[in-house]
């Protein structure tokens, strides 16, 4: 996806590596994709299903963003 | 030792020799507090050998700020897939324009992330074709804001 756009950034993280990066992104399985820090996407999803949601991401930057603790 | 089975190489080196453009690996790093650093190096260092397509670049986090920043790191290990127009002069490396895939590993691309770190090398390398469908092409065509994908995973 990112090779695909230039807007796109794609990062793997090794979870147990960066401890505090699963614990803010609450990953409590893998994989699990957040994207934009907003919109997650948990296990591996079908492509069709997948880049549909991951860019759901643009369209729910208007609409109320989720609270966070 | 290396790492990886005279079998593997073999293989390995079969698909990188479809590469068409030069593949620049940064590898961040750090001297201090970073204990998974020089086992990420032996696994890059594997890469190298089998396609002179495939080079590292090592770059220290505190005293190459400004290069960390430009790819936007701030934490090792990690890696920055890049890669190189194919128009330059071989002799001339450093002038060669360098492009940012814009992939990211972050930790050590041990196991399956290895197999991942593999794809992308060949993808940015132009040895195999992008996966995304037609649907997914002209959906990501359309994306003119900033996406940023964190894909968690486990070493198994």
């Amino acid at each position: 996806m990112a090779f695909a756009s230039p807007h796109v950034t794609a990062v793997a993280v090794e979870a147990t590596e960066f401890p505090d990066l699963a614990r803010r992104y609450r990953v409590t399985g893998v994989p699990k994709t957040v994207v934009n820090d907003q919109v997650e996407i948990m296990g591996a999803v079908p492509q069709d299903t997948f880049v549909p949601e991951a860019l759901s991401v643009l369209s729910a930057a208007a609409q109320q963003p989720e609270g966070r603790a | 030792m290396p790492l990886l089975s005279p079998s593997d190489q073999d293989q390995l080196r079969a698909e990188f020799a479809k590469m068409t453009r030069s593949v620049r690996l940064l590898f961040f790093t750090q001297t201090i507090g970073c204990e998974t650093c020089p086992q990420t190096r032996q696994i890059l260092d594997e890469l190298p050998p089998l396609s002179d397509r495939i080079a590292i670049e090592e770059v220290n986090l505190v005293l190459d700020k400004e290069r960390a920043a430009q790819f936007g790191v701030d934490r090792a290990p990690a890696v920055a897939v890049a890669y190189e127009d194919g128009a330059g002069d071989e002799n001339a490396a450093s002038t060669r324009l360098l492009n940012d895939s814009r992939i990211r590993f972050w930790g050590t691309p041990a196991g399956y992330e290895f197999i991942s770190l593999v794809q992308a090398v060949l993808l940015v390398g132009g040895a195999r074709e992008s996966t995304l469908t037609d649907a997914s092409q002209a959906a990501l065509a359309a994306v003119d804001r900033p996406v940023t994908l964190h894909v968690f995973t486990t070493p198994t």
